[in-house]
């Protein structure tokens, strides 16, 4: 009763990359940070993403990808949540990403970019604050 | 809060029924969040469950129940049976937030509708887990999986009780973990109803398997007696046991190739039987209601408690208690008298 709504979090590599320290880190950073983060690991195809947000119906989708698919792999992620029902998941991506890139991602439906160094805790501020908005909504 | 209508709680429950997994999926997370619309549709629902055979399973960290869990769903999809699957791993207890990474070792049952797996976080609170997982057992069961696991790490009271709440419970150890007085603690071990030693083709297999056989010989004797240096020794207060009575099968795995998962199926199912065919079984529905029943009645007592008495009062209680003025029990009952004529305090 007095505990607030815990923000459930996707932690996924989508393709065929093998360097998942930087998913790892930035989950354990969410954990830290009070979140409840479901971690599937490397190499997971777009339907297997879209299929573990829905049973786990999670807040928000954090995807980092560092093979340069992210054009093609991204984009079908968003694509397949929306068919999912859940339009209203912040889809969220980080790794190696040229600046170019990151408006035909935003597009698609991928709120944010968040590039090498980032600071953890200012991914988990955005959270924090983009989920409690699509709350009130 | 929740974008499925709450007011449309026969319609959210139908879709449930007919296996829409987003209606699912949003009725797990209400009820871990005890959100408003939970208790209707549980209320709803209810009546539609008993259906499912739901296995807990649990052991130590590092004994691959994931991976043991992964390859008994898909020994049972093979068998076409439908399969749910709750993973519960430990929140911190100083964040509250929870790395849950069980569904990374289940990635071979993805893209199969016939099997549906949620990750849940203990979240703290005594009894609340036993509670949620409970909860989200019925709303799997109403979906129509005919096969639940909960996996849960079995240290902790929370999470025997949480096994407790299965009709069979599978106990996983694996080599090296401890030598073999571990194996006759009281605890979990006692509450198994199949025993798994899983990464069989390691090093101490044999050894993990004959000091549980040993246990399992004192628990559970055929005569009263047992083997020692050649000679039978009577055990004191052992009788032989009743026949017919469900003698707990030790089963060898490797989960990471899927050997023995079709031998701990069988098990699981001849225990159903057994479930079905003895008194066992009903004095099991029967343990089972009563531990949901009364999680239902600390929560509405708690609830009522939260509506008849101001906060204020409970926290002046509570100062006292804090104070060593009031003991627990007295204030405890203080309150429930508040209950019981309100205004009056």
């Amino acid at each position: 009763m007095s505990e607030e709504r815990r923000i459930r979090v996707l932690v996924a590599k989508p393709g065929l990359d093998g360097h998942d320290r930087g998913a790892k880190v930035v989950a354990r950073a969410l954990r830290d940070a009070g979140m409840e983060v479901i971690y599937t690991g490397l190499r997971q195809t777009p339907e297997m993403i879209a299929e573990a947000a829905l049973q786990e119906d999670v807040d928000v989708v954090g995807l980092s990808i560092l093979s340069g698919a992210h054009l093609a792999l991204l984009p079908r992620i968003t694509e397949l949540l929306r068919k999912n029902g859940m339009a209203d998941v912040l889809v969220i991506a980080g790794g190696i990403i040229p600046d170019e890139d990151v408006p035909a991602l935003e597009a698609a439906g991928i709120a944010r970019v968040f590039g090498p160094g980032t600071p953890t805790d200012e991914i988990a501020a955005y959270i924090r604050q983009q989920v409690a908005e699509r709350r009130q909504a | 809060m929740s974008q499925t209508p709450g007011n449309d709680i026969a319609g959210w429950a139908e879709r449930l029924r007919q296996g829409d997994r987003r209606a699912l999926a949003r009725a797990i997370t209400c009820v871990e969040n005890g959100e408003a619309p939970a208790a209707a549709l549980l209320s709803a629902l209810y009546p539609c469950g008993g259906h499912a055979h739901v296995i807990g399973v649990t052991g130590a960290p590092g004994t691959g129940k994931s991976t043991l869990v992964n390859a008994l769903a898909r020994a049972y999809r093979r068998r076409g049976l439908t399969v749910g699957i709750l993973a519960v791993d430990p929140s911190s207890p100083f964040t509250g937030g929870a790395i849950l990474g069980d569904r990374l070792r289940m990635r071979d049952l993805a893209g199969d509708a016939g099997v549906f797996v949620r990750s849940m976080a203990t979240r703290g609170s005594t009894g609340g887990l036993s509670r949620m997982a409970a909860d989200a057992v019925h709303l799997l069961d109403a979906a129509g999986y005919q096969r639940i696991f909960i996996e849960t790490v079995g240290a902790g009271q929370d999470e025997v009780e949480v096994a407790r709440l299965a009709h069979t419970i599978i106990v996983v150890e694996a080599p090296g973990l401890g030598d073999d007085i571990q194996a006759i603690k009281a605890g979990i071990l006692e509450t198994a109803s199949i025993l798994v030693v899983n990464k069989a083709d390691r090093e101490g297999a044999e050894q993990t398997i004959a000091s549980l056989r040993m246990m399992l010989d004192l628990q559970h004797p055929e005569q009263a007696t047992v083997s020692h240096h050649g000679t039978l020794m009577a055990i004191a207060a052992a009788t032989p046991e009743a026949p017919g009575r469900w003698r707990p099968p030790l089963l060898a795995a490797v989960a990471t190739e899927g050997r023995g998962a079709d031998e701990i199926i069988d098990a699981i199912e001849a225990h159903r039987l057994y479930l079905t065919t003895t008194p066992e079984g009903a004095g099991l529905r029967a343990r089972r209601a009563e531990i949901e029943l009364g999680h239902a009645l600390d929560e509405a007592l708690r609830h009522l408690l939260a509506q008849r008495v101001a906060r204020e009062e409970y926290v002046r209680l509570l100062e006292e208690v804090i104070d060593r003025r009031v003991d627990p029990r007295s204030a405890a009952e203080q309150l429930i008298r508040c209950l019981c004529s309100p205004g009056e305090s």
